[in-house]
């Protein structure tokens, strides 16, 4: 039976893992290579990499990072940020990514979704979707959800899907960094509207949120960051929490 | 320097992982990523992987003079077929109603979007995305330390039917049975992907690296209950 995946999320930045990850005597906290090496060992399904560098110029340093981790971590790694055309996805999966997430880019030119899915897979396209509470209803945000956009998300998923893309991550931006748990009906929204795999991700704090998410929210996949990076939980102690919850993992 | 493995590159997708994961199986064999004919005919094994559309994917076959020489290749030394390159090893594809490479007997198809309920009566998505269960269907020297059942990461759509059951290696299930592995002589082809399967998917590589078909009743023997 298909298991329910866990993906831990890394912030960088200057070719560095910001928020820090504390696990016990790793000795640089913010190297990518190291973090991610912990993260295979503990059991991790996928590896999400977020790059946050502001400037253009230093965006190289992600590639150098993804071929180090690539060439010594042999599970699913995912990339996003900066993505602004096809180069850029080419870049990425040349440098040993799996798969490419596309947030910002998609709004401003979805045609982006379109053309990098036929060149190169609907399995490597990843859309990420920042959303947030409107009235009635959930709006798309983009720039880190600074910016409206008028476009309703259930409608956005569907036409993301249309277009090509494999996989859909699913941030709600009202409940990023609260701890309070993933918004579940909007993942459920959005997961009983299309048919490719939703990753939930936003607002995680303990472990009966990840099993919410997926019971409750039908999600696919959780992404968590913070609760993993401090050492609150372990991965493996988040699979056996879900298992014994009745959800299929990966032990 | 002679090519010991060479990894099939026709412009399907990224090869980088496959490359490095058989490296670190094999870090004293010369591996080369390559679309030259030549050095695919002179690799003494072959791994043939691919992601993508199989219209695109039997385009660039053609397009780069690739067909006789994975034929050639899949009928004399040990040969391994990774997602799309295990699909096209097939007749047919439904995949843009494709003509395919035609070295195994039976069609690829896509998973039936009635038939996408689980036992919950939940909806399955697809692609059929993450780590599933492997059943081993037979006795193989590629499964050699990997336990029955064991996970691997798959990301596919459409998944193959071979006319002859006998080549059945391994099936998964999404929610019916389906082939993920068919092994035949020197091929052995997987729908998931042993490169993204972190320790299981290593062991199958390095399998694939020191496997002899030649000699696979022997190496059985040595193997001991795996192959009982």
């Amino acid at each position: 039976m298909l298991a329910k995946r866990i993906i831990p999320c890394l912030d960088v930045t200057h070719g560095r893992v910001v928020k820090g990850v504390n696990f016990v005597e790793l000795k640089d906290a913010g190297d990518p290579v190291e973090i991610a090496r912990r993260y295979n060992e503990a059991g991790a399904d996928e590896l999400t990499f977020l790059d946050i560098t502001a400037s253009s110029d230093e965006r190289d340093l992600i590639l150098h990072i993804i071929e180090a981790v690539a060439t010594e971590v042999f599970i699913p790694l995912t990339v996003g940020g900066g993505v602004r055309e096809v180069g850029d996805v080419q870049r990425l999966l040349n440098a040993g990514a799996d798969k490419v997430s596309i947030n910002t880019s998609a709004v401003v030119n979805p045609q982006l979704v379109k053309d990098a899915s036929d060149r190169y897979g609907s399995q490597c396209i990843v859309v990420a979707i920042d959303s947030k509470r409107v009235g009635d209803h959930w709006e798309v945000f983009t720039h880190g959800g600074r910016k409206a956009t008028g476009l309703d998300a259930v409608e956005w998923a569907k036409k993301m899907e249309s277009l090509g893309a494999g996989e859909l991550l699913l941030t709600s931006m009202d409940r990023d960094g609260t701890k309070s748990g993933f918004d579940l009906e909007l993942t459920r929204a959005i997961s009983d509207a299309v048919d490719i795999p939703i990753i939930a991700s936003g607002g995680v704090g303990n472990l009966q949120h990840l099993v919410d998410g997926v019971k409750e929210g039908r999600a696919d996949a959780v992404l968590a960051a913070s609760i993993f990076h401090f050492g609150e939980y372990g991965i493996d102690e988040a699979k056996k929490y879900m298992k014994q919850h009745g959800i299929e993992v990966r032990l | 320097m002679s090519v010991d493995i060479a990894v099939i590159d026709y412009g399907m997708g990224n090869l980088r992982s496959v490359s490095k994961a058989i490296e670190h199986v094999a870090p004293a064999a010369n591996v080369v990523v390559t679309s030259d004919p030549a050095v695919i005919a002179e690799a003494g094994r072959v791994v043939f992987p691919g992601q993508g559309a199989a219209p695109d994917c039997m385009r660039e076959i053609d397009a780069r003079g690739l067909r006789q020489v994975i034929i050639d290749a899949a009928h004399s030394k040990p040969f391994l077929g990774i997602c799309m390159g295990m699909q096209v090893l097939f007749e047919h594809s439904e995949e843009g109603d494709t003509a395919c490479l035609g070295i195994l007997p039976g069609t690829v198809q896509h998973f039936p979007h009635e038939a996408m309920v689980d036992a919950a009566g939940d909806k399955l998505k697809v692609p059929h995305m993450g780590w599933n269960n492997v059943h081993q269907a037979m006795p193989h020297p590629l499964w050699v330390g990997i336990e029955e059942g064991a996970r691997f990461y798959f990301v596919h759509s459409y998944f193959v039917q071979p006319t002859t059951p006998d080549v059945i290696a391994g099936f998964s299930h999404y929610p019916f049975p389906f082939t993920c592995a068919v092994a035949t002589g020197n091929i052995f082809a997987v729908q998931f992907h042993p490169e993204k399967s972190q320790n299981d998917g290593l062991t199958l590589l390095g399998n694939f690296v020191t496997w002899n078909p030649g000699a696979s009743e022997s190496a059985c023997d040595m193997s001991g209950a795996a192959c009982a």
